[in-house]
């Protein structure tokens, strides 16, 4: 299971533009494909515990899951296809290898609480 | 009034220290013309002696070295060395996966330029390798005939993340009654057109069609870097 890793990934990169905006993070918006090898639920559960002893303690993942979308030279389109175990287009069949969706494992947005900067 | 929540665009990749690591891993193997395989399967594939065999017979007419990410427990690189090419163990302690950054660590005190093969064999896991890049040119994902043929089905990212499989172990294909055109047909079906060897290290059988296609890769990569 590498999905800790990821989670410390994902809580770094968080940090990093928390403290380059002066904000505090309320939740993370991410985008998973469904070739990501990440398993979504082992990473809510990751992230939650990796959150822990950090500023992000208590914050959310929300996550986004995108199917596989291949590009079908038949339709000559963007198509979904009929199952990860299945390369091939969903409306014609044609098989095909071109991914143009589905390896995604992206930080989007993030949701911000400004810090108060009132002084000490 | 409470405060709203605000939204703020970021647009990163999660795995973007990976990826980088791994961009200026394949510039330094392209630099260095040395082409790079690695090797990603499940822990009873033979993973181990396909590569001492690999190693072994490339060795006679070239310049090849591994590096062999292992579980605290593992000890593949001991085996290896029997090949007598340079062998260098990664311990991944709990870690099922290898990462560009352990890749570059590892490499630190070999010369590249001496080198034509360099392969990387990952921890066996059929899972974890497949988001991380390493700066190979070339993944082999393995799997045995004792292991299925439904294999593709049932890990499809890591073929996705793959460019060649190779079924290992074909000399008990009878044995275990292996359907080779079932198992064919399933990596067809998770990543359409890709290249399947099978082959088996223990009799041989197979061996010279795929170590023809490495030393091709090699060719055609460095005959690549002169134009
Ligand atoms: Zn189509």
């Amino acid at each position: 299971m590498h999905e800790l890793s990821i989670a410390m990934s994902i809580i770094e990169l968080a940090q990093e533009e928390s403290v380059q905006r002066g904000v505090q993070v309320s939740a993370v918006h991410l985008k998973l494909g469904a070739l990501s090898g990440v398993v979504r639920e082992a990473l809510l559960g990751s992230f939650e515990m990796a959150c822990e002893d950090t500023p992000l303690k208590g914050a959310r993942l929300v996550i986004e899951e995108l199917p596989v979308l291949i590009f079908c030279r038949t339709c000559d389109a963007q198509r979904p296809i009929s199952s990860v175990q299945l390369f091939c287009c969903a409306e014609c069949g044609t098989p095909s290898g071109e991914i143009v969706q589905g390896k995604e494992l992206e930080v989007v947005a993030l949701e911000i609480e400004e810090w108060d900067r009132s002084p000490v | 009034m409470g405060s709203q929540p605000r939204l703020i665009e970021v647009r990163k990749n999660v795995l973007k220290q990976n990826d980088l690591t791994a961009r200026a891993l394949r510039e330094q193997f392209r630099a260095a013309g040395v082409f790079v395989v690695s090797l990603v399967s499940s822990p009873g594939s033979g993973k181990t002696m396909f590569l001492e065999k690999t190693l072994t017979l490339l060795r006679q007419n070239y310049r090849v070295a591994a590096l062999v990410g292992d579980l605290a427990t593992e000890n593949d690189a001991i085996r290896l060395a029997r090949s007598q090419a340079p062998v260098k163990q990664i311990t991944t302690g709990t870690l099922c996966h290898l990462e560009a950054v352990m890749v570059e660590n590892a490499l630190q005190e070999w010369d590249l330029n001496q080198l034509d093969f360099l392969f990387i064999e990952n921890v066996g896991n059929l899972v974890c390798p497949s988001s991380y890049d390493l700066g190979e040119n070339l993944r082999l994902v393995l799997i045995s005939v004792t292991e299925g043929e439904d294999k593709p089905l049932k890990y499809p990212t890591i073929f996705y993340s793959a460019d060649v499989a190779v079924v290992t172990k074909i000399d008990l294909a009878k044995a275990v009654e292996f359907d080779w055109l079932a198992a064919y047909g399933n990596v067809q079906a998770v990543r359409p057109g890709m290249l399947v060897f099978k082959l088996s290290a223990k009799s041989g059988e197979g061996m010279d069609e795929y170590l023809d296609f490495l030393k091709k890769r090699l060719h055609e990569s460095r005959a690549a870097e002169v134009i």
